[in-house]
């Protein structure tokens, strides 16, 4: 504290205020989102006393919890610069192949979930290498991605839902419990966002997606960054899947279609996340996933259909991105 | 062959080679630091200069020829290896991230950690210190490097490379975005590095009035080569002017008309 006291006296007041004043402007869209969302909980709450039953927050805080874990994962992909189509068919493959190698390869299940778990980091690991080293744009990289194991997805369950394995311990900590899976994301988003604003790897994630040179120059390791954050996307994808699955205890080939990926990418906007890199918190990406599904829960209560609710979400996305170009001028700015 | 002059340079180039696709840039450059000397280096556009600190800084990799660093040959195959064993480079574009703040980038890639968190507090402390160090004046250390002044951004990249425990310091034009009065500051520290800590250094340089401030020696690149190395005290701007001059001239009285490409 008192070494930034010091440095305030050594230089003009205006460009200390001026960094302060991004600084809160960053802080000020988390509390927005937050603000949104408290303000829909209300608004939902006064037009249907159903909204805050024990029996709605729980139905909420279960539909909530692919979006909250892919949103935040994504976050930190977008961060450093790169992009995940196909992340929402990982979500339905992992469970896939978990299901085959229990049904089919007699796996026990921990082995199963292994190697579901694998399966879909090595599709992020393909992502990744494919992207980085070839050197084709991850929005392309991955849509081949998307289609491909939204093929193969239909091909290996045959195109019928299967039914998870049958009720122990492991398949209720893996989301049969009714409070698992929300356990899991708020789990996973609190390590996320350790990583990104406490450890070196969430530094260099930001570093790589604000100046990829630059980075490079000053020897951070930019493909280990980007081709790890393409992993842990993808594996956390799968592995919400899983979670989902045994929540449902179905396991859904179609799981995977491009609604759960772009409503992910939408929450990591509305949270702030920069799509070219270098800007974005995990708490807003988590809270804006919370915005659109309190918003898609509170509509279906009052019987308001999914075509209004496109509606919303379109101009809540648009005015995102606005603020974030309103701030990336800003930013500029001070650069002159 | 092996360690000519009996330990005394710091870096040696020999025949270094470095090609993108079918250009090459470097033809096989041979070039030497002692210790505690600064070089000037000089060159037209183009002429392949910040290549050359590139391969040296393990930024990019040499097709042929080998470098030594005080007498061991290496074979750098990053910057960070470079970085570990005490190269330390100030960028042309200075290699700052504008969305990280003042400390951060200067700790970019040397960050301090408590087990696998960032020290944060340390990282502010150290670089209050060296910033009050160099003489420069920020804002604030919390301020995001976007929202300063091209001298103070060059400042803390010069800051970053010195205050990291450098036995060597490679300077691509570090008073390209300066104003007088912290050109004068840069140039200040180089010479205390030099003078209190005898660090050997690279300078590339566009203003050959400079080169005589802080340069020993003076190492002319062209076509691919060193092809001009005297020590600062035997030549003069008017001299390093001519020498880059003149081949432009001999380009235009073979093509007349032309010399404007």
């Amino acid at each position: 504290m008192s070494e930034t006291t010091a440095q305030d006296k050594t230089g003009p007041k205006e460009a200390g205020i001026g960094g302060r004043l991004l600084g809160v402007l960053v802080r000020v869209r988390e509390v927005s989102v937050l603000i949104v969302a408290v303000g829909l909980v209300a608004y939902f709450q006064a037009a249907n006393p159903a909204f805050l039953s024990e029996s709605n927050i729980l139905s909420l805080a279960r539909f909530a919890v692919p979006y909250v874990v892919i949103a935040s994962a994504l976050c930190l992909l977008l961060i450093c610069g790169e992009l995940d189509l196909s992340v929402g068919q990982s979500f339905a493959f992992a469970p896939i192949v978990m299901y085959l190698a229990y049904d089919r390869f007699f796996l026990v299940l921990p082995l199963a979930v292994i190697a579901g778990l694998l399966a879909v980091a090595l599709v992020g690991l393909v992502n990744g290498v494919i992207t980085v080293y070839l050197g084709v744009s991850s929005l392309i990289t991955t849509l081949g991605m998307f289609f491909l194991l939204a093929g193969l997805n239909v091909i290996l369950t045959g195109g019928f839902p299967a039914t998870t394995p049958d009720t122990n311990t492991l398949t209720q900590i893996l989301g049969e419990y009714s409070w698992a899976g929300t356990i899991w994301a708020l789990v996973i988003v609190a390590v996320l966002q350790l990583v990104l604003s406490r450890t070196r790897w969430g530094l260099h994630t930001y570093a790589t997606g604000g100046n990829p040179l630059g980075s490079r120059e000053a020897g951070v390791g930019v493909s280990r960054i980007k081709i790890g954050n393409f992993i842990m996307c993808a594996t956390l994808g799968g592995f919400v899947g899983i979670i989902e699955s045994f929540r449902i205890n179905s396991i859904d080939p179609l799981a995977g279609g491009p609604d759960i990926v772009l409503l992910c990418i939408a929450s990591a906007v509305i949270g702030g996340t920069a799509l070219l890199g270098g800007i974005g918190t995990v708490t807003g990406a988590f809270l804006g996933a919370l915005v659109l599904v309190i918003l898609r829960n509170g509509f279906t209560l009052q019987g308001i259909d999914s075509d209004t609710f496109n509606v919303v979400l379109g101009v809540a996305i648009l005015v995102a991105m606005v603020l974030n170009v309103y701030i990336a001028r800003l930013r500029g700015a001070g650069r002159a | 062959m092996e360690n000519g002059n009996n330990g005394q340079d710091f870096l040696r180039a020999e025949n270094v080679v470095k090609r993108f696709g079918a250009v090459e840039v470097l033809k096989g450059v041979d070039m030497h630091v002692k210790k505690g000397e600064v070089l000037g280096l000089i060159g037209d556009n183009g002429a392949g200069k910040s290549t050359l600190l590139k391969t040296i800084t393990g930024f990019h990799r040499p097709d042929g020829g080998r470098l030594l660093i005080e007498g061991r040959e290496v074979n750098l195959r990053s910057v960070s290896q470079a970085r570990s064993l005490g190269i330390q480079t100030v960028y042309q574009d200075l290699a700052l991230v504008n969305e990280l703040s003042v400390f951060h980038n200067m700790f970019l890639n040397g960050e301090l950690t408590v087990g696998p968190f960032l020290n944060n507090r340390k990282m502010k402390e150290k670089t209050a210190r060296y910033l009050e160090d160099m003489g420069v004046r920020i804002p604030s250390i919390d301020t995001e490097v976007a929202r300063l002044s091209g001298g103070q951004r060059q400042a803390i990249a010069v800051a970053r490379a010195v205050y990291s425990d450098a036995k060597m310091l490679l300077l691509d034009e570090p008073l390209a975005a300066m104003g007088a009065k912290e050109g004068a500051l840069i140039l200040d520290l180089i010479q205390r590095l030099k003078e209190e800590r005898g660090i050997p250094m690279i300078l590339i340089v566009h203003n050959y009035a400079q080169v005589f401030d802080v340069c020993d020696r003076v190492n002319l690149l062209r076509n691919g080569r060193i092809e001009y190395d005297k020590p600062v005290a035997e030549t003069s701007v008017e001299e390093l002017t001519e020498l880059v001059v003149a081949e432009y001239r001999k380009a235009r009285a073979r093509n007349p008309g032309d010399g404007q490409a």
